[in-house]
């Protein structure tokens, strides 16, 4: 899938980028579990489970690396160890949202960085983050079958 | 930085919505062809929750099946395995 966009150059291609990101992103992740699993006690597992969620957008933003906006923001997040907090449901105070600026706010609240990309950009950012963030959602579902079978 | 301001065309803007347009799971692409980009934009919003939402769960459940893991267990040597690979 090519993408006529030339500001990026031959970094496009968003089948190769995935590719080599996938290993880096599974290594990265595995090797964070198995820190979390030698150093976690019985008694702490809701601090295990932070930490394996902190692990899974650690992950992802290692292995984008610094090409995008999205994990460059989230590394400059993870490393000032501020809390991760990632929107699961509509905000109640929402207001009913009528048109595609509307929309397009709320979206930059959803991808990290959003805040400061214009409309072009943000909608390159947000389809690269949504292969990461489905990358990884499958790569754990994959540990999960393999450690339970 | 790359920024582009306002010179981005009509065209552009429509050829990266449709990109995210195939991103989206089938089932929230509804009306087959061109989703306004409100819908788009709000299908997309939904599915990045919903990844999150994903996320935490997938965590928590991998916390409890670690926690039945001990270092010595098989899985614990699968994982190695995959780590030196």
């Amino acid at each position: 899938m090519e993408s006529k966009s030339s500001t990026t150059g031959n970094r496009d291609n968003p089948n190769r980028n995935l590719h080599g990101s996938k290993t880096m992103m599974a290594s990265h992740f595995l090797r964070a579990l198995f820190r979390i699993q030698q150093t976690s006690t019985s008694s702490s597992s809701a601090g295990r489970s932070r930490r394996i969620r902190r692990a899974a957008y650690a992950s992802m933003a290692y292995s984008a690396g610094t090409r995008r906006a999205w994990s460059r923001a989230l590394l400059r997040k993870l490393r000032s160890r501020a809390r991760l907090r990632f929107p699961r449901r509509l905000s109640r105070a929402a207001t009913p949202q009528r048109r595609d600026m509307d929309q397009a706010q709320v979206l930059r609240k959803l991808v990290p960085g959003g805040p400061s990309m214009d409309d072009c950009k943000l909608l390159e950012e947000t389809a690269d983050y949504i292969r990461f963030l489905t990358t990884q959602v499958r790569l754990m579902q994959t540990v999960m079958d393999s450690i339970s079978s | 930085m790359s920024s582009r301001r306002s010179r981005v065309s009509e065209e552009e803007i429509n050829e990266l919505i449709s990109k995210l347009q195939s991103l989206l799971p089938e089932a929230r692409r509804r009306g087959g062809g061109r989703a306004s980009a409100a819908k788009l934009l709000k299908e997309t919003c939904n599915y990045i929750r919903s990844l999150n939402r994903e996320v935490d769960d997938l965590s928590g459940r991998l916390s409890a099946l670690m926690a039945t893991m001990d270092n010595n267990s098989a899985e614990a040597e699968i994982i190695r395995s995959l780590l030196r690979s």
